[in-house]
């Protein structure tokens, strides 16, 4: 039994193709086959992926590089109003401070100017007193010399007989001018 | 093998499927010594499935992909960066992607027809594709290795720098060795055999499987079951290797690439 293994072995070995040699018609269908694939592979599949993949890149670097951007604007526009804001309240600021000096500025003004004016107003009124109190002391002697000489008519017109009476009047008269026109004099 | 271990019974002896087996008659007359033949139908048949789902996934080119744009990229993601990029490095990486790329998919969807059903023949199980494959690779980097530094690459490549004098005699027709004549037999017969292999696991058990359940005993009968259980987990086994092995062979490609590239600086 043995025996006819073996021979049957040996028998199987003798009709066995070597594995290590090559069928030359199948070399050629590979190699055939495998340029096709190449030429395939090289001509359109690996352009298309790498376009695909290039222009997925670019979508997404482009789309980081858009929103950075964005970023970049609205910080700047947060940046530009906060400036904005701040130059608005110092301008505020410096106006208020600007109408109050101002007003303490009028203030003064109005306050100088009142009181000039009521320097004014006195040196005025003085003057004027002076002046009527001048006035009425001129008008006061002539009317005193006018009020003498009717008197006077009157006694020397009325009372010549009666030298004694005459004389008690005129005596009482310039007495009484005298005082009136120290009076007046004061 | 099994064979041998077990007592032949009624239907006599076992004889193990062998090299024979994985090459079947040929589909149509060619007029040569051999004809039109399942692996060639099947190489056809990887290209214009490779071809077709990666030009439709990228047709479309839109920013925020389907379905079928996201499984293509992914797929052409990985061989470009997990492989091209990350291997080859920054600058040039981009001119190799086609190659790589047509590596990896030409190698993976033919070594996966092994575990498709009716169809489980990995197309590398017959070595001569997996010769074409690695000679143009192996030709492929002396030609870069060249452009790049000139003649003088083939002393850059087997020459190592740091290395004393008297240590040179020896270590020169290693390299020439290891790097010139062994690599693209490696390179090519790794892919080939690990198919082979595979493919020769599957259908061992296959047949190891119905001369079990032909046998009159019951105890025969049943071993079958674990003939089925230990197949099932070479087959998964073979499902990973033909996916690792695409990679390997496209990996050891960009690695011989850089070599290449960089010969000045290694």
């Amino acid at each position: 039994m043995n025996q006819q293994i073996i021979s049957a072995a040996a028998q199987g070995a003798a009709e066995s193709a070597n594995p290590l040699v090559p069928n030359l018609w199948e070399m050629g269908v590979v190699l055939a086959g495998f340029a096709v694939l190449y030429f395939i592979v090289v001509k359109f599949v690996v352009p298309m992926f790498e376009k695909t993949f290039a222009e997925r890149a670019e979508a997404i670097e482009g789309g980081i590089a858009k929103a950075e951007k964005a970023q970049a604007e609205a910080s700047a526009a947060l940046e530009e109003y906060k400036q904005q804001l701040h130059d608005a309240r110092a301008e505020a600021n410096r106006i208020r401070e600007e109408a109050r000096a101002e007003g303490a500025q009028i203030l003064a003004d109005l306050k100088s100017k009142a009181a000039a004016e009521s320097a004014r107003i006195t040196e005025q009124a003085h003057a004027q007193i002076e002046s009527e109190r001048q006035a009425a002391v001129v008008s006061l002697r002539s009317e005193v010399g006018t009020l003498a000489t009717t008197l006077a008519e009157r006694i020397v017109g009325e009372t010549l007989s009666d030298d004694e009476r005459a004389a008690r009047v005129v005596d009482r008269f310039l007495a009484d001018l005298e005082t009136q026109s120290a009076g007046a004099a004061k | 093998m099994i064979a041998l271990a077990l007592p032949a019974q009624d239907s006599g002896t076992f004889t193990p499927p062998g090299i024979d087996q994985l090459h079947l008659p040929a589909i149509l007359p060619w007029g040569a010594s051999e004809g039109f033949s399942k692996q060639m139908l099947l190489v056809i048949l990887s290209v214009v499935i490779i071809a077709t789902f990666f030009v439709l996934a990228a047709r479309k080119r839109q920013l925020v992909p389907g379905k079928l744009q996201f499984a293509g990229e992914m797929a052409y993601g990985f061989v470009r960066n997990s492989i091209a990029k990350d291997i080859i490095g920054g600058r040039d990486f981009m001119k190799y992607v086609p190659l790589l790329f047509s590596l990896f998919f030409f190698i993976l969807v033919n070594n996966i027809y092994g575990a498709i059903p009716l169809i489980q023949l990995p197309s590398f199980s017959h070595v001569g594709g997996a010769y074409v494959l690695a000679v143009l690779v192996y030709v492929t980097w002396i030609g870069i290795g060249i452009k790049k530094n000139g003649l003088r690459y083939f002393k850059l490549a087997t020459v190592p720098s740091g290395v004393p004098v008297y240590i040179l005699p020896i270590v020169i027709p290693i390299e020439i060795i290891s790097n010139f004549l062994v690599r693209p037999v490696t390179h090519s017969l790794r892919l080939f055999a690990t198919m082979l292999a595979g493919h020769l696991i599957v259908m061992i058990a296959g047949s190891g499987i119905e001369f079990l359940v032909m046998q009159e005993n019951f105890l025969l009968k049943g071993a079958s079951v674990l003939v089925l259980a230990g197949a099932i987990a070479m087959y998964m086994l073979e499902a990973l290797i033909m996916v690792l092995q695409a990679y390997v062979f496209t990996l050891l490609t960009a690695i011989y690439i850089e070599g290449a590239l960089h010969a000045d600086s290694h």
